[in-house]
């Protein structure tokens, strides 16, 4: 599995003092400890797509239908901001720029004590993702952030 | 027990043809690029038709359509314009079969659920607002005695409307219905899952309705779903989905200075007080129904009521009889008129929902009963079924705080009103609750407490046309259902008329 990347940026808690996360601009800081990784089939997926659209993002989804799905978007396709966590940055082989991974500060109040994995399966996503064309979905498999792995 | 023929075999009741194209101007219109994707069915996995590959190029043909037939649909009396739809209800009654069956194959849910719920719903929806239009009136103030303002509807103009797969074509009703009524003209993209049973019903009504007034446009998000919600040609964007979808629609109709309406699901609780267990009687076997309605469509329902929240009192006893209740679901073929429940929607959703049960396990959630996928063998192993599934755990849980979309329930027990509600409202979404008491001041109470924008008051997954359905909270923006939701599809236009001869005297 490739990882997320610790960026430059500073370690805040949220607003709401639910979770504490990564900034909500800068993402996570050197020594924060990995929220989101990416397996190899999702890599594979990722460096596919940016080929075809450039740098990428991921935004956590919630709710009905597609929700909890990640939605992947040309970077800068959905507008980020200060209701947003940047998890981590997804480091892939072949792909320039790591590949950012946000999620609404609201959901991460409920998801934080949880890490997630980008993977991909065959499906046909709804939603506006970007992969959902080639008949494969990004999944999110998740596992308790304080098991050691 | 007795099973519909699967469409395509001897004996089908319907039909899909083995390609469907673009509904643009009342035809068909082919893919401007050519390109087509497979339809499976989620029964057996197999794919059983094709459909246009949609892209920006055949989204503009179908708002050339929708804008040269709006003018006209929208002067259309309303008695007409309700006649239409009066007829439109019809002929979906007298293809009632064919129309439950093609949901059924194409979305996997139980044909007994399409026969009783979904299509006869549909069938409703578009009697009401046929009525609904013709009883709305605009309003007038009488501002002085020489000045009076009038209030009339008018139509929007050509709206996108973005269709879910769980319920293909009541969810297309609940947008179309309102829609068609106030005058409007339609651009619908039915989600790239299941595109395929609102063709066939076009198939029975295309007759019915001028060309272009109601265009459906095929694809996925990114290629169709984008260039019609970020259109600058449609006046208002209606979804239904997900959260980071509509924010994304908010942003492109912000782009344009458009309104949307969207239902972005929600984690509904489902609470049932102590005195709910006072006797074994006829309510009591309705709460238990009510317990289990997590499993109708497979949980694939936004108001889904995924968390069930048992008071100490009762707590055993109540859920050892709701296990026993959910035990007793006949899970099998869709097409089996006995079956309760059948197959999710898409390969996707399948994986999701075993994803959910194995992140619940981690967290510390017990299943009680089911847990795992369901093997069913036969033609139906390539499809996707997943047991009917209640978890114990406690509201922290990610499988207490999203919307699983499966058939699972998260069980948790609260002590009296107060934690109740507490927890009730520990979500981001408001959408829809249950709530189950014999004391009529409990359940005032906490229906009024709830956060959400309905709440079940000793009932559940009903949903009549003359109530009003939405979301607090993330859920969503606006409501459907019910004649409020005219007002999403017109535009208020007022006439300030003097009927005085004198000159004000500022100039």
């Amino acid at each position: 599995m490739a990882s997320a990347e610790g960026a430059d940026g500073f370690a805040a808690g949220l607003a709401d003092g639910r979770a504490k996360g990564p900034a909500a601009a800068g993402g996570p800081a050197p020594g924060d400890p990995e929220r989101v990784a990416v397996t190899d089939e999702a890599a594979a997926m990722i460096r596919q797509l940016t080929g075809q659209h450039g740098p990428l993002m991921f935004h956590q989804s919630g709710g009905c239908c597609d929700g909890s799905s990640p939605m992947c978007y040309q970077l800068g396709e959905l507008r980020t901001g200060d209701s947003d966590v940047l998890l981590g940055r997804l480091e892939v082989d072949g792909v320039e720029e790591p590949v950012p991974f946000w999620m609404s500060a609201s959901q991460f109040a409920y998801w934080s004590h949880t890490h997630l994995t980008v993977d991909v399966v065959p499906g046909r996503g709804s939603g506006f993702s970007l992969e959902a064309p080639e008949g494969v979905r990004f999944l999110i498999r998740s596992r308790l952030m304080d098991d050691g792995g | 027990m007795s099973r519909y023929a699967a469409p395509g075999s001897d004996g089908a009741v319907m039909n899909y043809q083995s390609r469907y194209d673009h509904w643009i101007g009342g035809a068909y219109v082919a893919p401007k690029q050519g390109g087509y994707f497979e339809n499976p069915t989620p029964v057996t996995g197999a794919p059983f038709t094709e459909i246009a590959r949609g892209t920006a190029d055949d989204v503009e043909r179908a708002l050339d359509a929708a804008h040269e037939a709006a003018p006209a649909w929208g002067r259309t009396p309303a008695a007409e314009r309700a006649a239409v739809l009066n007829r439109i209800a019809q002929r979906m009654e007298d293809h009632l079969e064919e129309l439950a069956v093609a949901e059924s194959w194409e979305n996997g849910k139980p044909v007994r659920e399409a026969l009783a719920a979904d299509i006869p719903l549909a069938i409703d929806h578009f009697r009401y607002f046929a009525g609904a239009i013709r009883a709305q009136e605009g309003s007038l103030s009488e501002i002085d005695d020489d000045t009076v303002a009038y209030h009339f509807h008018e139509p929007l103009g050509v709206v996108a409307q973005i269709i879910p797969w769980n319920f293909p074509i009541l969810m297309a009703t609940w947008k179309l219905a309102p829609a068609l009524a106030a005058g409007n003209a339609v651009v619908l993209k039915p989600a790239e899952q299941t595109p395929a049973s609102i063709h066939f019903w076009m198939s029975l009504i295309a007759d019915l309705l001028p060309p272009g007034v109601v265009n459906i446009v095929n694809g996925f998000g990114a290629e169709a779903g984008k260039p019609l919600a970020s259109s600058p040609r449609v006046a208002k964007v209606a979804f239904t989905g997900e959260t980071t979808t509509g924010r994304l629609i908010m942003q492109y109709a912000s782009e344009n200075l458009k309104p949307v309406t969207l239902e972005l699901g929600g984690k509904s609780p489902n609470i049932f007080f102590d005195d709910v267990s006072t006797a074994d009687d006829d309510f009591f076997d309705k709460a238990l129904e009510g317990f289990t309605m997590f499993a109708l469509n497979q949980g694939e329902v936004c108001t889904c009521p995924s968390r069930a929240l048992i008071q100490r009192g009762h707590y055993r006893e109540f859920l050892d009889a709701g296990i026993a209740r959910t035990e007793k679901i006949v899970q099998g073929h869709p097409l089996d008129t006995e079956t309760m429940v059948g197959a999710q929607a898409s390969n996707d959703q399948f994986e999701k929902i075993l994803s959910y049960l194995d992140i619940g396990k981690q967290e510390g959630a017990k299943a009680l009963t089911g847990g795992t996928r369901a093997e069913l063998g036969g033609e139906l192993e390539g499809g996707f079924y997943v047991k009917p599934t209640i978890l114990e755990g406690n509201n922290s849980m990610r499988v207490f705080q999203e919307e699983i979309f499966g058939p699972v329930v998260a069980v948790t027990g609260f002590s009296d009103f107060d934690d109740a509600m507490t927890t009730a409202n520990d979500t981001l979404y408001g959408l829809g609750a249950g709530v189950w008491t014999r004391d009529g001041n409990t359940a005032y109470r906490a229906g009024r407490t709830i956060q959400a924008g309905r709440v079940w008051t000793n009932c559940y997954h009903a949903y009549p046309a003359h109530a009003a359905f939405g979301g607090y909270k993330q859920s969503g923006i606006g409501r459907e259902t019910h004649r409020m939701m005219l007002d999403h599809y017109q535009q208020t236009k007022n006439l300030l008329v003097s009927y005085s001869p004198k000159k004000l005297g500022f100039f």
